[in-house]
């Protein structure tokens, strides 16, 4: 569809659904959606051009409450419903809102081949390690250990790392970032929906009702700065509060060291989001505060390559332009044929 | 070539009926799909009924591996492959013990001599050869040595003797062709695009059919040739159609008429394969085929595509249709347009997949969740798959509802001549999206037409922004809404609307008389075989009526009334009485259920006997 006119200026509250927001108090939940409804008008997209499909869960509430067009779908498939309204109309800016639950347990399959496709998409998933929706059971990313409803003797599932599973399914857009980190959160929306082919955004989220705190090293004001790591591209992998700590590689693995006492930043691991390898994004997506690294935060990866929705779409074209329109007369009439008088 | 021997004396039959069968790698399918598009040509009426073995790689000579395809052609119009076969072809033992049982009497015998050797013979289980210990002594029995006779025939084209051997198919051909007076013409026409690559291959094959015609025409053993002359079908252009292939076009007419881009999302299954392969061939016009990671997905991306604003299709068989369930259910409640195809096969689990059955009918009406209607139609020959797919299109869209479409096994894989249909006499399709909406007006996504359908708005339209999903829908608004009484007035409209589609289906036709001793009620596949008995029965004098129904759900209007019109009704079908227990639940009568669970498609004589032991 062709626009002439020129699109009126949006504002946040443009893209609010006129149905109350049905989360707990206090659910993170709210923050992202106030960082999406605030970054959307800076995309310069009419309203109308923008779908969000989401699956089941707490999460997936959420395109109720945009006045986008929407779609809360069944519990995990969202990436498939969007995988068919992306192919028939690349023209749609679409997004996936999902969970830890819904996109890594039920709907694992439908993630890990959505990825692999590259399907111009944008997947938000919202890992708060819990089942919120009913009632504070352990999800895939709960910690072993975590005693809950359905683990009241502690988790014995060994939990899915999700920037990792997607790296592993050569996802060309990788970023995680925090609830309550508005502004580093709004950014890396931006990024998420300026990158060409399926971007994966996994969110810290607070579940203050079944599983409160589960983030808090990442969140506190306090410990953060030691307990995250912000990454840029090209600058090299520094964090704490006073900047002095940083990644350095031994062999194959990263360890934390300290600058100053010989060691320099020259010294320490550059980020590449832009490594054609995938390998540097990977290793970044194992470091883990339960083993003694602070989590990187921020874009691990951004690469280009072939989307689906597209080639999908220039098959086609290439189909007619070899062998003309379909033609039903033609194709009915093709090979064999005789006339009975 | 020219031949010395005078010309062997012709019989005119008024049709017959052929089986070839072999190994599974001894083209078998091939063989028949030419006989087939021969005889089709020819002018002949035909229905062919190939039956594949349940394993694609058993081992070569079993029995599991045996391949077979069977093609009943006439000068007058028929409905089904034929119950007896009159002249069979088998390529080794183990294709003659699995099919000399439905040879007739007198019939005529042609085996590969060469492949009954000791190996083959003890696969097969013969303790003795059939074809030297007097065993096939009712039939004509010829034995050939096939692999000896095309050997010698391609010696000169440069093959391996493994390449060689794959040659005799058309050896066997070339013989069953000259038996039944049919022409070279096509197949060699075939010969040339198929192998046109690699002419050594296209040479060798030419030369093993001619050499299989001219032993028919020289060996004195086979001393008559057989002539089935042209059917008077109704005037037209006619082409050989398989069900799969004409429920694909179907779609693609269907695509055109409606003037939508076409979307399929499908997973390999057996036997519903074929249609995402051909509409592959296809993409031309506008044809997305997205092959999804499994059932659920092919499901759920076809509702995605439907929000799209794309006609949205999906085709699977029994167990893939089990786990599209959930996704048929949000089809259901967002009240989008798509077809969904089951090309059913024999269950449960994985059942006989490649075995034709008509176990899925309960699963297509009642398997989902919740109070979960959808339409059900069902085609009912291979041709007509084509109709079924038009008329389900237009179901969805103009009831704003996913459509079932059932067909089978043996329909998908089955062919018939089909009349090439004129383009610009198929009924235009038409679609209506609801046009942007001004600032300030609200758009109500559940506000129903007079057909209870609701708007099909498609995002990329300003004004028109709503959210759909799996929750109950408020009437009207459309928003979430836990209300008990909206909840059961939704789930009534659902029904009510489902319910509606009748006032847009054509009246229950009759064959025969309209009220009779039996009314011999079908669905779907069945229809070929019911036809034939009750034309059986009728030209006996017998008070039968044959009533094929297309629509399953919801039923013509005049059906109940068909139904009080006969003293009794019997119900033929591949299950074991599914249609008969919606109809004794349905309308409060008995009915005379006649039910087979082989993998195999009734025969006449089944029917005709059945139809026998009830009006005498
Ligand atoms: S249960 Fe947890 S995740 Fe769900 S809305 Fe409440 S706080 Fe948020």
């Amino acid at each position: 569809m062709s626009i002439e006119t020129p699109l009126p200026v949006l504002k946040p509250a443009d893209f609010a659904s006129d149905q109350d927001v049905r989360w707990c108090p206090g659910c993170g939940d709210y923050s992202i959606l106030a960082q999406m409804k605030k970054m959307l008008p800076t995309l310069g997209l009419p309203r109308e051009n923008i779908v969000f499909i989401s699956g089941i869960g707490c999460s997936s509430r959420f395109p109720y409450y945009m006045d986008t067009y929407g779609m809360h779908s069944i519990h995990g498939r969202a990436p498939a419903v969007a995988t068919g309204l992306k192919t028939c109309r690349p023209d749609l800016q679409v997004w996936v809102i999902t969970g830890d639950g819904d996109g890594l347990s039920i709907g694992g399959n439908h993630l890990m081949h959505c990825i692999r496709r590259n399907m111009d998409l944008n997947i938000v998933l919202f890992n708060n390690r819990i089942y919120g929706l009913t009632k504070g059971q352990y999800s895939p990313t709960s910690p072993l250990g975590k005693k809950t409803k359905s683990s009241p003797m502690g988790s014995i599932d060994n939990p899915l790392h999700p920037l990792s599973l997607a790296i592993g399914c050569e996802a060309t857009f990788v970023a995680r970032s925090i609830d309550t980190n508005i502004k580093h959160l709004s950014a890396t929306l931006k990024r998420a929906a300026d990158h060409q082919g399926t971007a994966f955004v996994e969110v810290y989220q607070n579940c203050n009702v079944f599983n409160d705190g589960a983030w808090e090293y990442a969140k506190d004001r306090k410990s953060k700065a030691e307990t995250t790591l912000e990454l840029e591209h090209g600058k090299p992998l520094i964090f704490g509060k006073d900047r002095d700590k940083g990644i350095r590689l031994n062999g194959l693995e990263p360890e934390v060291v300290e600058l100053g006492k010989g060691i320099t930043e020259d010294d320490l691991l550059f980020h590449d989001e832009r490594s054609p390898e995938p390998s540097l994004a990977y290793l970044l997506s194992r470091m883990r505060y339960e083993d003694g690294f602070p989590e990187p935060i921020g874009v691990f990866r951004s690469v280009d390559a072939p989307r689906y929705d597209v080639q999908i779409n220039e098959q086609v074209e290439q189909s007619i332009k070899e062998k003309g329109r379909g033609d039903l007369e033609a194709l009915f009439n093709s090979g064999d044929t005789w006339k009975v008088t | 070539m020219a031949t010395t021997t005078p010309p062997k004396p012709v019989a005119n039959l008024d049709e017959a009926t052929v089986r070839f069968c072999g190994d599974s790698g001894d083209g078998m399918q091939l063989a028949g799909t030419q006989f087939t598009n021969t005889s089709a040509l020819l002018g002949n009426d035909v229905a062919t009924f190939p039956d594949f073995p349940a394993e694609i790689r058993a081992p070569r000579g079993t029995k599991a591996g045996v391949s077979g395809f069977q093609i009943h052609f006439s000068s007058n119009e028929i409905f089904t492959p034929g119950d007896t076969v009159d002249a069979l072809v088998a390529m080794n033992p183990a294709a003659l013990t699995t099919n000399l049982a439905d040879l007739r009497d007198g019939g005529i015998l042609l085996v590969n001599q060469d492949a009954f050797e000791k190996k083959g013979l003890g696969q097969a289980g013969y303790e003795t050869n059939p074809i030297e210990d007097g065993n096939l002594d009712k039939y004509m029995l010829h034995s050939v040595p096939m692999t000896k006779l095309t050997r010698l025939a391609v010696e000169d084209c440069g093959l391996s003797q493994k390449e060689a051997d794959r040659c005799r198919n058309f050896f066997a051909m070339g013989l069953v062709f000259w038996l039944y007076d049919r022409s070279l013409e096509p197949t060699l026409r075939f010969i040339d695009t198929k192998f046109g690559k690699r002419p050594e291959v296209a040479q060798a094959n030419t030369s093993a059919l001619k050499a299989g015609y001219h032993y028919g025409e020289t060996v004195e053993a086979i001393s008559t040739q057989y002539h089935v002359a042209p059917a008077k079908l109704p005037p037209g252009t006619y082409r050989n159609i398989v069900g799969n292939q004409a429920i694909a076009w179907g779609l693609l007419a269907a695509a055109k008429l409606s003037d939508k881009q076409l979307f399929m999302g499908a997973y390999p299954i057996t036997p519903a394969t074929a249609i995402l392969e051909e509409l592959n061939k296809h993409k031309n016009f506008n044809v997305l085929t997205f092959q999804a990671e499994d059932e659920i997905a092919a499901m759920t991306s076809t509702i995605g595509a439907a929000f799209a604003g794309s006609m949205s299709v999906t085709a699977s068989s029994g167990p893939g249709i089990a786990l599209k369930g959930e996704g048929l259910g949000l089809a259901v409640i967002t009240e989008l347009p798509m077809v969904v195809i089951n090309v059913q096969r024999g269950g449960p689990s994985t059942g006989l997949p490649t075995k034709t059955e008509q176990s899925d009918l309960a699963q297509a009406l009642f398997g989902r969740n919740g109070e979960c209607p959808m339409p059900v139609i069902a085609a009912q020959s291979p041709g007509d798959c084509f109709d079924i797919a038009i008329e389900a299109w237009r179901m969805a869209v103009e009831y704003m509802t996913p459509v079932f479409v059932l067909t089978d096994g043996y329909i998908a894989n089955g062919s018939e001549p089909w009349k090439v249909p004129v383009v610009s006499e198929l009924p235009k399709i038409v679609i209506d999206h609801p046009g942007p909406l001004a600032d300030g007006e609200t758009f109500s996504p559940y506000e129903r037409d007079e057909k209870l359908s609701r708007p099909w708005a498609i995002p990329g339209t300003p004004g028109l922004e709503h959210r759909l999903g799996g929750l109950e829908k408020e009437d009207i608004s459309g928003n979430v809404c836990y209300d008990p009484n909206n909840h059961e007035h939704m789930c009534n409209l659902r029904a009510e609307k489902v319910a509606k589609i009748a006032d847009s289906i054509p009246l229950q036709q009759l064959d025969g008389p309209e009220s009779g001793d039996l009314l011999v009620l079908s669905w779907g596949g069945t229809y070929g075989a019911c036809a034939t008995a009750v034309h059986t029965a009728q030209a006996e004098g017998k008070k039968v009526s044959h009533c094929q129904l297309r629509y399953l759900n919801p039923f013509p209007k005049n059906f109940a009334e068909i139904l009080t019109k006969f003293d009794k009704v019997l119900i033929p079908e591949l299950n074991l009485g599914q249609l008969a227990s919606v109809i004794r639940s349905t309308f409060l009568i008995d009915t005379i259920d006649l039910n087979k669970m082989q993998g195999k498609p009734f025969s006449v004589a089944e029917i005709v006997s059945k139809i026998n032991s009830i009006v005498a």
